[in-house]
C-alpha cells in the first residue's frame, strides 16, 4: 500500500496565529510530502510495500522506519491539532485526572517532556497495554506503537515544526500549541 | 570556573549572504548561548568537574556522575561544537586547503572533490539534528574520516581528532534554506576557513608524533562508540532513540518533579 499524502483537516492559513500560513507550506507540503514520497521510493520492491501504515512502522527499521514513522506521526499530528480547540469532555478529564491529578498538571508535564527533548523528536501522550496513561519522549521518527503504546496525542519538537513562527523559543511554541489541541481526536483515541 | 560563551571571531553580518545575520545572531546568542548556561548548571551538581574543560568533559563522560552525564554532553557538546564551527567559517573563506592536509585528503578521498560530495552526503543522510565531521582516526593509521553525529555528540568522546564540521540542525539554515539542507551544505564550503583546519591538522600531527606512543583512547560508552564507528546514520540514529525514549518516559508525576540525584553530594 503505498504511503498517501492526506489532506489537511483545515485551511493552511486556518490554524493562525498560532500557526502560520507559511509553517503549514513547509511543514505539510514539504517535510511531510518529502517523507511520503522517499518512504514510497524505499518501500518500491520490498517486502514493506502493501503493508499498512501501521505495521510499516512497527516492523521496519532504518531509513523506512524513519520516513514511514514520519509518515505516521505527522497524519497523526495534523488531526491533534483544530482551530476550534473545545475543553476535552468530562471521561477524558477523568482520566487525566486520575493518571496526573488533573488537566493543567498532565499539561505541565507533556510540555517539560517536550521542551526536554532533546534535539529533532517528539512528544506523547499515550496509553499503555495495562490502561494506564503516560507521557513519552522520542527521538527524531521514534514512534510509540514499537514499545506496544497507544498514541493519543503528540507534538512535533523538530525545529521545523517552529522555527519560522518563534525561532528557538521552543516554549512559547508550546502555549501556542495548548490553544490549538483538538481534545476531541485525543478523546476518541482513548476509546 | 565557569564556561563562557566565547564572542564569534568575527561580526554578526561579517558571512553574509552565505550565513544571514538573523541567523547567526540567533545561532550564537541564543542556542550557543543556552547550551553554555545548561553546562554550568548541570555542573553545579558536581564541583570536581569544574575547574576542567568542556573538551576534556567529553573525552571523559565516564567519570561524570551519571545523574549529569547526559546533561553535561548534550551540553558540553554543544558548547565545544559550535565554539569549533564558528571558527571553521571566515569571509574570507572558501578555496582549498592545502600543504599536508590536502595531501592528507587526496590520499583518503581521492581528491578534494569527492571528500566534499562525501561531506555533504554524510550531513544530508543524518536523520534529525546533528554534525558532520571531518576527522582524523587514530585508531585508523591517522586517515581522514567522515562522521556523522545525533545531537551534539562530538567526535572527541569516542577517540576521533575533529578538524572539521557542519552543523545540520535546522536552526542553522532553516530561516534562508528552509527544508533545503543539501542547498546548505553545497553553499557552505564559501566560507569554510581551511587556514584554522589545516592548523587544527598541524597541531594534531605535532602532539601525536607516532602510533606506538599513543596513550589508549578514552573510555567511552559502548554503544555510542559503535554507532559512532559504524558512521551509519540509521545506528546511530536508533542508538540515540532507545536512550533518549527510555531516559525520558514519564509515568508518575512525581517523576519530573525536579529532583535531582546528586551524586556527590552538594559542597559547602
Amino acid at each position: 500500500m503505498a504511503l498517501t499524502l492526506p489532506e489537511l483537516p483545515y485551511g493552511r492559513s486556518d490554524l493562525e496565529p498560532h500557526m502560520s500560513r507559511e509553517t503549514l507550506d513547509y511543514h505539510y507540503a514539504k517535510h511531510h510530502k518529502a517523507y511520503v514520497d522517499n518512504g514510497n521510493k524505499l518501500i518500491a520492491g520490498t517486502e514493506f510495500e502493501n503493508m499498512d501504515l501501521d505495521d510499516l512502522v512497527k516492523k521496519s527499521s532504518g531509513k523506512i522506519f524513519n520516513n514511514a514513522a514520519q509518515v505516521w506521526n505527522h497524519n497523526f499530528f495534523w488531526n491533534c491539532l483544530t482551530p476550534e480547540s473545545k475543553a476535552p469532555s468530562k471521561k477524558l478529564v477523568t482520566a487525566l485526572i486520575k493518571q496526573f491529578g488533573g488537566v493543567d498538571d498532565f499539561k505541565k508535564l507533556f510540555t517539560e517532556v517536550a521542551l526536554g527533548t532533546f534535539g529533532s523528536g517528539w512528544a506523547w501522550l499515550v496509553l499503555n497495554a495495562d490502561g494506564s496513561l503516560a507521557i513519552t519522549s522520542t527521538t527524531g521518527a521514534g514512534n510509540p506503537l514499537t514499545d506496544g503504546q497507544k498514541p493519543l496525542l503528540t507534538c512535533d519538537v523538530w525545529e521545523h515544526a517552529y522555527y519560522v513562527d518563534y525561532r528557538n523559543a521552543r516554549p512559547t511554541y508550546l502555549e501556542h500549541f495548548w490553544a490549538l489541541v483538538n481534545w476531541q481526536f485525543v478523546e476518541k483515541n482513548l476509546g | 570556573m565557569k564556561h563562557v560563551l566565547p564572542d564569534l571571531p568575527y561580526a554578526v553580518d561579517a558571512l553574509e549572504p552565505h550565513i544571514d545575520q538573523r541567523t547567526m545572531k540567533l545561532h550564537h546568542d541564543m542556542h550557543h548561548a543556552s547550551y553554555v548556561k545548561a553546562l554550568n548548571k548541570a555542573l553545579e551538581e558536581a564541583p570536581e568537574l569544574q575547574s576542567q574543560t568542556a573538551e576534556w568533559l567529553l573525552m571523559n563522560l565516564n567519570e561524570v556522575p551519571e545523574a549529569i552525564r547526559t546533561a553535561v554532553r548534550n551540553n558540553a557538546g554543544g558548547h565545544v561544537n559550535h565554539g569549533m564551527f564558528w571558527r571553521s567559517m571566515d569571509a574570507s573563506g572558501g578555496g582549498f586547503p592545502s600543504g599536508p592536509l590536502l595531501a592528507a585528503i587526496d590520499r583518503d578521498f581521492s581528491g578534494y572533490e569527492n571528500f566534499k560530495a562525501e561531506f555533504e552526503k554524510a550531513g544530508t543522510k543524518l536523520f534529525g539534528s546533528g554534525w558532520a565531521w571531518l576527522v582524523v582516526d587514530k585508531r585508523g593509521n591517522d586517515k581522514l574520516q567522515i562522521l556523522a553525529t545525533s545531537g551534539h555528540d562530538n567526535p572527541l568522546s569516542s577517540g576521533y581528532h575533529p578538524l572539521l564540521l557542519n552543523d545540520v540542525w535546522e536552526h542553522a539554515y532553516y530561516l534562508k534554506h528552509e527544508n533545503r539542507r543539501p542547498e546548505y551544505l553545497k553553499n557552505w564550503w564559501a566560507i569554510t576557513n581551511w587556514p584554522e583546519v589545516e592548523q587544527r591538522y598541524q597541531q594534531f600531527q605535532q602532539q601525536e608524533p607516532a602510533q606506538s606512543s599513543k596513550t589508549p583512547p578514552p573510555k567511552i560508552d559502548a554503544d555510542l562508540k559503535q554507532a559512532l564507528h559504524e558512521t551509519a546514520q540509521e545506528q546511530i540514529h536508533e542508538v540515540m532513540t532507545k536512550r533518549e525514549a527510555s531516559k525520558l518516559v514519564v509515568k508518575e508525576k512525581s517523576v519530573t518533579s525536579g529532583k535531582s540525584h546528586s551524586v556527590n553530594g552538594k559542597s559547602g
